[in-house]
């Protein structure tokens, strides 16, 4: 059951990984710490966009170096080959942490993977994100994942890679990809070391005011405003969870929905379904039993749900 | 009803509004759709083209918003309208108390005297590396002197190739001084994934487990070094085998040095949090941490291309002393003497 003070809050997620951030004019905010599955969606998109653009690049390489031949000019040293490849090399992993620096340093604070998943990093006391959190808890990500991967895949190739060697580099990553889920704030080791944390980044549009009054319908309009009036037995029968319920119905406004509600209601109250006007009848509970349900808040009483 | 209608229609639905909560709401809404527009446009990062009287408005607008929602908590049961204050709030906080440099800005910052700044923050830790790292050198060297066997254990095979005790002078010089057998680029991608850089970044990763394991990695990486230098000073070629391995050795070794320094900077802050919790600490050593560690980073890169060419290139002994500790010279005068006035 609902307790009265979480009504009005934003429902629906986990309430395990609901935090609450109070911002320094004191206001508290509720934030919700991405779930593990969404980071790793996150991570997914990003890795495939780092290597499209890494597979664009080596392309956009290989047409310079074919174009260059074509056009019939000189042979290009070894020498100077060798040190293009070491750019190459450095410029790679330079490249591959600079996108996640760039976009973690932006205002959204999310690569393109956390915002595709609709999340962002942000600093866990709440203050301003600074770029040398950004910077630790990136560097933290090649320590945990990138280098061990690279270390592995050069030893394979070179078939200098013991089977301990490879079996503890799997281990390596492995304890740090799985990190995430031992603690309850999602922490990687890299957000644990830069004080950071990747929270959920709602964002909800302003529907409109729920119920307007308007007629739906030439026929309806004929018809008087005030003819459906409740008292207060027949408001008395919900609460701020049904309401909120109420409020849903009419926003998705499925005709479907509008008429069972509408009959459940009547059935509640003990009226006759109002055939064909359901929406001004549900708009009139509606108005009626939340103007009733906000007295009471202004009065210090609040009603959770139909049982309390 | 969006914001954007005719204002006399507008004002009808005020009145019509049976609701007080209502009428709270299309008194606002406005000015929140204004906020929320100016948030969009500056997390897209179109800050430029904002107008000064938007940005002049937005620290009000801000701050009318987190009032609303503390009002609409308490007095409005519409749950759509606190979901998109709700939403509204954070973006506007993140964007009020977000971030303040860009990566360009950070990087001018970075390399115009805030890595010094980290290398220095960072002293205690620094002095307790080298430490270890002077007492790992003495210890291999004078185990090896005391018997030869030590050596075999503390050099891996593969590394040890012909320079093992009793080989001769020639044998060890030739692999000083030969023609380079293999090119840079063989020598450069060696170096990057295999050996030291991994010594420079585990002994920062294993930080983490209170800096015990980085200081055993100093000691045992600096115990190989010296028993390669007793291998080359039993025949006499101490001088040249400082000059070969200076040349990059310099560089590479304050890399793994303060590389270690930042890993007992992050253990230190686990296992002495001070008045601190252990988080707080965390997050505060973890930040100093990794800006000297992006720091050796550059070095390491530097230090794998004068391995790479450098080392071949230059035969001779004294060309290598000038560089190695020309460069190292350099560092020194970057870390701790460079200190420009903070902006």
């Amino acid at each position: 059951m609902a307790r009265a003070a979480d009504l009005g809050r934003t429902r629906g997620n986990d309430p395990r990984l609901q935090r609450i951030l109070v911002t320094p004019e004191g206001v508290a905010l509720d934030v919700a710490v991405a779930p593990a599955s969404a980071r790793i969606g996150a991570l997914f998109i990003d890795l495939t966009a780092l290597f499209a653009l890494f597979v664009a690049f080596v392309l956009t390489l290989l047409l310079l170096f074919w174009g260059y031949e074509r056009a019939g000019l000189p042979d290009v040293s070894d020498g100077v080959l060798n040190f293009l490849f070491i750019l190459f090399i450095i410029g790679t992993f330079l490249a591959r942490n600079a996108y996640f620096l760039y976009f973690e340093l932006g205002q959204r604070a999310a690569t393109w993977g956390k915002r595709a998943v609709g999340i962002r990093v942000a600093a866990r006391d709440g203050g301003r994100l600074t770029a040398e959190a950004v910077i630790a808890r990136n560097l933290l990500r090649d320590i945990e994942m990138f280098l061990p991967l690279m270390f592995m895949t050069s030893g394979g190739v070179q078939g200098t890679l013991s089977e301990f060697a490879a079996w503890s580099g799997i281990i390596w990553v492995g304890i740090f990809l799985l990190f995430p889920l031992l603690n309850k704030d999602r922490l990687r080791c890299g957000d644990l070391i830069a004080g950071t944390w990747v929270v959920q980044a709602p964002k909800a549009a302003l529907g409109d005011v729920v119920a307007t009054g308007a007629p739906v319908s030439e026929a309806v309009a004929a018809l008087p405003v005030d003819r459906y009036r409740f008292d207060e037995a027949e408001l008395s029968v919900y609460g701020e969870y049904e309401l909120q319920m109420l409020e849903q119905v009419l926003r998705t406004s499925n005709p479907d929905a509008l008429e069972t509600v509408a009959a459940t209601i009547c059935g509640k109250i003990g009226w006759t379904p109002p055939i064909g006007d359901e929406r001004a009848f549900l708009e009139a509970y509606y108005t009626q039993l939340r103007a009733r349900l906000e007295r009471g808040m202004r009065f210090g009483r609040r009603r959770a749900d139909k049982n309390s | 009803m969006s914001g954007a209608g005719v204002p006399a229609s507008r004002d009808q639905t005020l009145a019509a509004a049976a609701l007080r909560s209502d009428r709270f709401r299309l008194e606002r809404e406005t000015d929140w759709q204004r906020l929320e527009a100016m948030v969009t446009a500056m997390e897209k990062g179109k800050l430029k083209k904002l107008s000064d009287d938007d940005v002049m408005a937005l620290p009000v607008l801000y701050r009318n918003l987190l009032s609303s929602l503390s009002i609409a908590r308490e007095s409005s049961l519409d749950a759509g309208l606190i979901a998109y204050l709700e939403s509204l709030t954070l973006r506007a906080y993140f964007i009020v108390y977000g971030t303040r440099t860009t990566f360009g800005a950070w990087c001018r910052n970075f390399f115009g005297g805030g890595l010094g700044r980290a290398v220095r923050s960072i002293w205690p830790d620094l002095l307790v590396a080298l430490a270890a790292m002077v007492a790992g050198a003495l210890l291999g060297f004078f185990l090896v002197d005391a018997d030869t066997q030590w050596f075999y254990r503390l050099v891996p095979a593969q590394f040890g190739d012909t320079r093992v005790p009793g080989a001769s002078r020639e044998a060890l010089m030739s692999s000083m001084f030969g023609k380079a057998e293999s090119e840079g680029l063989a020598v450069f991608a060696a170096y990057l994934f295999n050996n030291n850089a991994q010594v420079a970044i585990m002994a920062f990763a294993l930080g983490f487990a209170f800096g015990v394991p980085t200081v055993l990695l100093l000691v045992y990486n600096m115990a190989t070094l010296g028993a390669m230098l007793w291998v080359f000073a039993s025949r006499g070629l101490a001088v040249e085998f400082i000059g070969w391995l200076s040349i990059h050795g310099t560089t590479e070794l304050l890399a793994i040095l303060l590389a270690g320094a930042a890993g007992l900077h992050i253990g230190r802050a686990l296992g002495f949090p001070g008045a601190r919790s252990h988080l707080t600490a965390l997050a505060e050593a973890g930040r100093r941490a990794a800006q000297v560690m992006a720091g050796v980073i550059v070095m390491l890169i530097c230090a794998g291309l004068l391995e790479g060419f450098a080392r071949q290139l230059i035969q001779s002994t004294g060309m290598r002393y000038a560089i190695g500790y020309g460069v190292l010279a350099l560092w020194f005068t970057y870390f701790f003497a460079f200190r420009p006035r903070r902006v």
